[in-house]
């Protein structure tokens, strides 16, 4: 094939996929950076170039602030948790545990349900007086409490649900990169003497160290991407103390119908996304050498 | 033997293995919850009873309190539009990735997987606007149009087809096949069991999407089952939670009892998706 036709097949095998996603991902991020130094149009005025005037009302808007701090909780509170959790669950199933079939089934079958339906069942979990949950604690002769009306315990009830929901996921990736250790790192450290736990330490754990990337990117990309289960059991609320970064953008945009300043809070959501695309970068470059 | 060679005691062995059932049991602990509530009549819901007996009303009266066969109908059309777009368009993506040197293809590369990072979940109000201008609101076309070019798609594909053996390719070319032919003859047949990892990936994923169609969305015509579970649970019904639950299940269930019989492949597919 001469070079000329190269190019001209790769370019044409491309372009389908290349014109959706100009049209779907790259034009609407630029559009948004875009729009975001304009008014929303109302009935009487058109929209307006108002420069930084959006970023101005965003450092003034508590809620705002309120929503990027929630989604740092968040962030934080489920991916170390959901990550460590997986890793236990890959390290048992991966074993000749009794009853690896059930474990793993029962491990797995959140991440297979919609985020919206089992945000139907948690919501009825915990339902003061009669969701599961208050039965439980009643049975220890705790006092009733409202787990998603409470300002102190709403945004921790919506992290056990991901938690919940992500860590089986994330099992996967681990139970496919244990599965492809030799044995024989074991066999030789147990000959050396080594315990479990520093044999995990030292030798499990670098070199899982790939998977953990890879699953970490997905955590965070799933921590600021995920609000279905915000929408079915507070709507952000009680007095915004749910309240996440995506969240608000849909509220901003489609409930309140300000899209000018929904595309600047869409700014700090893709500058989030893009710093943890740098990171991720910079620790592959330093951190991840070996195979 | 395991426990041999880790130096694992019996005593020790035993307790991990009540962790492990503690926490699967935990975790299965919501669905089976839901799965009481909705098998038994609603004044049981929320108190446990051996004697309590088994019914399927919550079902039938889900089932006929909002029309749940068109929600049916209008995720599995989504889930099949999406899924074939994605085959077509991420198989010749791929291919050219792998295959053909023409200028640009690094940075062409670079772009495509810019969508890792930012979702078409994020872009919700950019991508509201577009398809106003396309005048496509409200239909099913605009749930998928967006998720159709998967980046995914196109990454894990690149990834196998580099692994075939260039020989392949060149007989094939000798025998005189154009290049779409090769494809086809070579290409796709190796790559089988990475399409069903991608299939299995995808349709999971667009059954349970639910924020972008919740916005674009706004009737009876296009909303697909998460919307229309959402819906009919915080407009209808108050709080009749064996009725909620049931369509809970009721929406879920192809999926759960697909994931059943399908365990082992769904698992394995998730890990070959994982490993590229």
């Amino acid at each position: 094939m001469t070079r000329s036709s190269q190019w001209l097949y790769g370019w044409l095998l491309l372009l389908p996929a290349a014109a959706l996603l100009a049209l779907f991902t790259h034009y609407p991020t630029v559009g948004t950076l875009w729009h975001s130094f304009f008014s929303t149009p109302r009935s009487a005025r058109p929209a307006a170039f108002i420069g930084l005037e959006n970023y101005r009302q965003l450092i003034d808007d508590a809620i705002f602030w309120q929503a990027l701090s929630n989604n740092l909780w968040y962030a934080a509170g489920t991916i170390p948790l959901s990550i460590a959790l997986a890793l236990l669950m890959a390290a048992w199933v991966n074993a000749s545990i009794a009853g690896r079939g059930f474990l793993r089934l029962a491990y797995f079958t959140p991440t297979v349900l919609p985020m919206i339906a089992v945000a139907n069942i948690w919501l009825f979990f915990y339902t003061p007086e009669y969701g599961l949950l208050e039965k439980m604690t009643a049975a220890f002769g705790l006092s009733t409490h409202n787990w998603l009306g409470s300002k102190n315990t709403a945004l921790g009830a919506l992290m056990a649900v991901a938690v919940w929901k992500e860590a089986g996921f994330f099992m996967i990736f681990y139970l496919a990169a244990l599965q492809q250790m030799s044995p024989h790192l074991a066999e030789a450290a147990a000959i050396e003497g080594a315990s479990r736990w520093y044999f995990f330490r030292r030798v499990t754990f670098p070199l899982l160290m790939p998977t953990t990337l890879f699953v970490l990117v997905n955590a965070v990309i799933n921590a600021f991407r995920l609000v279905d289960h915000i929408v079915v059991m507070t709507r952000g609320g009680p007095d915004n103390a749910t309240e996440l970064l995506l969240f608000y953008i849909y509220e901003i945009g489609f409930r309140f119908w300000d899209p000018a300043y929904a595309a600047a809070l869409t700014m700090i959501l893709l500058a989030l996304l893009g710093a943890a695309a740098l990171g991720q970068f910079w620790f592959l470059e330093r951190k991840v050498h070996y195979q | 033997m395991n426990a041999a060679l880790h130096g694992r005691s019996g005593l020790g062995e035993s307790l991990e293995t009540i962790a492990a059932w503690l926490l699967g049991a935990l975790w299965i602990l919501p669905l089976a919850y839901a799965v009481w509530t909705a098998f038994h009549p609603g004044e049981f819901s929320t108190h446990f009873s051996l004697s309590a007996p088994l019914t399927l009303e919550n079902f039938v009266r889900a089932w006929h309190a909002a029309p749940f066969a068109r929600y049916f109908m209008n995720t599995i059309a989504l889930c099949a539009m999406i899924l074939a777009a994605q085959l077509v368009l991420c198989t010749l993506a791929a291919y050219a990735f792998a295959r053909f040197e023409f200028p640009g293809r690094s940075v062409l590369f670079a772009l495509v997987l810019v969508q890792l990072m930012i979702m078409p979940d994020v872009l919700i109000v950019e991508n509201y606007r577009t398809m106003s201008a396309l005048g496509l609101r409200d239909t099913i076309v605009a749930i998928g149009l967006p998720y159709m070019a998967s980046a995914f798609g196109i990454f894990l594909l690149r990834q196998t087809f580099k692994t075939v053996p260039k020989e392949l390719d060149e007989a094939a070319r000798v025998e005189g096949c154009t290049p779409l032919q090769v494809l086809w003859k070579v290409y796709v047949p190796l790559a089988k069991p990475v399409y069903l990892a991608f299939a299995l990936v995808s349709v999971s994923y667009h059954w349970n999407n639910f924020l972008w169609p919740l916005i674009i969305t706004n009737s009876v015509e296009s909303r697909p089952l998460t919307v229309g579970l959402q819906v009919f649970s915080s407009t209808d019904q108050g709080i009749d939670w064996s009725i909620i639950t049931a369509a809970t299940l009721l929406t879920t269930a192809p999926l759960l009892v697909a994931f059943l019989l399908f365990q082992r492949q769904f698992v394995q597919s998730f890990m070959r998706a994982g490993i590229k």
